[in-house]
């Protein structure tokens, strides 16, 4: 419980990476967690070889979202469309380390929730979320 | 530090709720300040609940036998303790539904498609509930109906210089709720139903915050409908209320169908019961309503003036306690018009933050939109923190949240 606000997760949230928006970019997609109002978007550009070249998240939402959203787009960096299609909430949860109540799973999910709509849409498919 | 309420014990009150002795970890006893979204509930509920269960249980309105009798009588007891209350002219007026939710929907289902016609005016106010905005944007959408909104003022109260240019436009019905969940502002309603009344517009008011917390008379409200859940006054999940005038819940048409609603069932056709059964569709929440009557009780004997007096005690003391931590900003009115209901957003950190970090502490606050998205967005705010009072907070508790958000802000300084 108390792991939750460790450091990493704090200095993802207080120093964001790759956080703004792409213009142009190859997809974008945004949505919001209907529990709390957070909004959050994700750009994505992609290389010759259709692998995330550069990516940028932007929104507002708590510690969890915000953080969670900041290391998915270090680890997409370099990783095809379909393995972005692959990850799921375990990648996440290992991502940040910590352990979470049904509550803010949701928080926690809501950017690849966002980069995966995003994923699909781009071969004109609808992602349905699995949770 | 504010002294303790002199009307009544709120230590001897607090023992009362078995809950409030527990730890939420070892060693954290829990520090609940979130009665606005759920009440506790004392030991006299939870014992006539299991008492009827262990002794009485059996359908109501339907056997000869022993069981059925007693559970009967202790139903429209139940039914009887709200009447009184509310002092209600009949029981006939007193409708069990599940929530307040189930209240406004009956209203927004039966008179609604009875009366609302296209191009009809409905009114409510910014600051409600979804509960008391979503039913009427669907009777709207399926008669072609209007909605006009009471806007409310940067200070968190109802802008009512509009008011006479909205009842011009004709409204036949004007919803205004009687507490703000979430600003905490206590709206002038019996002034709003005159006005209303004499624009020729019926009025529904969303009691779900005020009639745990303060007495509410429906003989001089002025109200037509009154809509509130017994969970947020010491009662039960399961079962709220809606009062209406006779005359009106008379006229109008059942909102669900089944057993308990007829007086006959032929196999094409059949004729509504009585009020106030026209409107009980099936087996009855009984041990809740059971429940609810204790609760009713309690509340009685400890007199609703004394639980505001005290909740107001206990919301003064938060609000000037709030605004002595930097970089946070309390939402709503001062305490003398709001009822125990404190909604605030501390700087450059998320609500659902705010809350995680003190439920470290073992104290529960709500964070979110508290189910009122367009008040929100009235402020240009995604989300607050909320905390709320009832008559077992004591000003300690208040000084544990201070101390709360002085970790928040150090944790995410």
């Amino acid at each position: 419980m108390d792991d939750m606000y460790r450091e990493v997760i704090l200095d993802h949230y207080k120093n964001p990476r790759n956080k703004g928006t792409l213009d142009p970019h190859d997809f974008s997609y945004e949505d919001e967690n209907p529990l709390c109002g957070d909004k959050l978007r994700i750009d994505v550009r992609l290389d010759a070889e259709q692998r995330v070249k550069e990516v940028a998240f932007s929104g507002r939402g708590c510690a969890i979202s915000q953080a969670s959203a900041s290391m998915l787009t270090e680890a997409i960096l370099g990783k095809t469309i379909d393995e972005v299609k692959a990850m799921n909430k375990d990648d996440i949860l290992d991502m940040l380390g910590i352990e979470l109540g049904p509550v803010r799973l949701k928080c926690a999910l809501l950017s690849l929730k966002v980069l995966k709509a995003g994923a699909y849409g781009l071969e004109g498919q609808h992602y349905h979320d699995e949770d | 530090m504010a002294t303790s309420d002199r009307t009544f014990s709120t230590a001897e009150r607090r023992a009362d709720f078995p809950i409030l002795s527990r730890q939420v970890r070892p060693g954290v006893p829990l520090i609940y300040l979130d009665s606005a979204a759920t009440s506790q509930k004392p030991q006299v509920v939870i014992e006539a609940m299991d008492r009827y269960y262990r002794l009485s249980n059996a359908n109501v309105h339907r056997g000869i036998h022993a069981l059925a009798e007693e559970a009967t009588a202790m139903y429209e007891s139940g039914r009887e303790k709200v009447k009184q209350f509310l002092n209600a002219a009949s029981v006939k007026e007193v409708i069990f539904t599940r929530n307040t939710t189930e209240a406004i929907n009956l209203v927004a289902y039966s008179w609604g498609r009875a009366n609302i016609r296209p191009g009809d005016v409905i009114v409510y106010t910014a600051m409600e509930h979804h509960s008391n905005l979503v039913p009427w944007q669907m009777l709207a959408a399926e008669k072609g109906a209007r909605i006009v909104v009471i806007p409310i003022t940067d200070a968190g109260e109802l802008d009512l210089s509009t008011l006479d240019d909205i009842l011009a436009q004709s409204p036949r019905l004007v919803c205004v709720s009687h507490a703000s969940n979430v600003l905490g502002t206590i709206n002038p309603v019996t002034e709003i139903a005159a006005r209303a009344h004499e624009a020729g517009a019926l009025v529904l008011v969303d009691g779900a915050q005020s009639v745990p917390h303060m007495p509410v008379d429906v003989q001089t409200l002025g109200a037509d409908f009154l809509a509130f859940s017994g969970h947020k006054m010491c009662g039960p999940t399961g079962i709220g209320v809606l009062w209406g005038r006779q005359s009106l819940l008379e006229e109008m048409p059942p909102f669900m169908g089944g057993g308990d609603m007829i007086r006959r069932v032929y196999l094409t056709d059949f004729k509504p019961n009585d009020l106030p059964y026209k409107f009980e569709a099936g087996t009855p929440a009984i041990a809740e309503a059971v429940g609810l009557g204790a609760a009713v009780d309690y509340l009685t004997s400890l007199g609703m003036r004394a639980v505001q007096a005290h909740e107001h005690e206990i919301v003064a003391y938060a609000l000037e306690r709030l605004e002595e931590v930097p970089g946070v900003k309390v939402y709503g009115p001062p305490a003398d018009r709001r009822g125990g209901v404190a909604a605030f957003s501390l700087e450059n950190v998320h609500p659902h933050d705010v809350a995680q970090v003190l439920d470290r502490d073992g104290i529960a606050i709500r964070a979110g939109h508290h189910c009122a998205m367009p008040l929100h967005d009235r402020y240009n705010l995604p989300a607050t923190s909320r905390a709320s009072f009832y008559l077992y907070n004591v000003p300690e508790e208040v000084d544990r949240l201070i101390d709360g958000l002085y970790k928040v802000k150090k944790l995410f300084g």
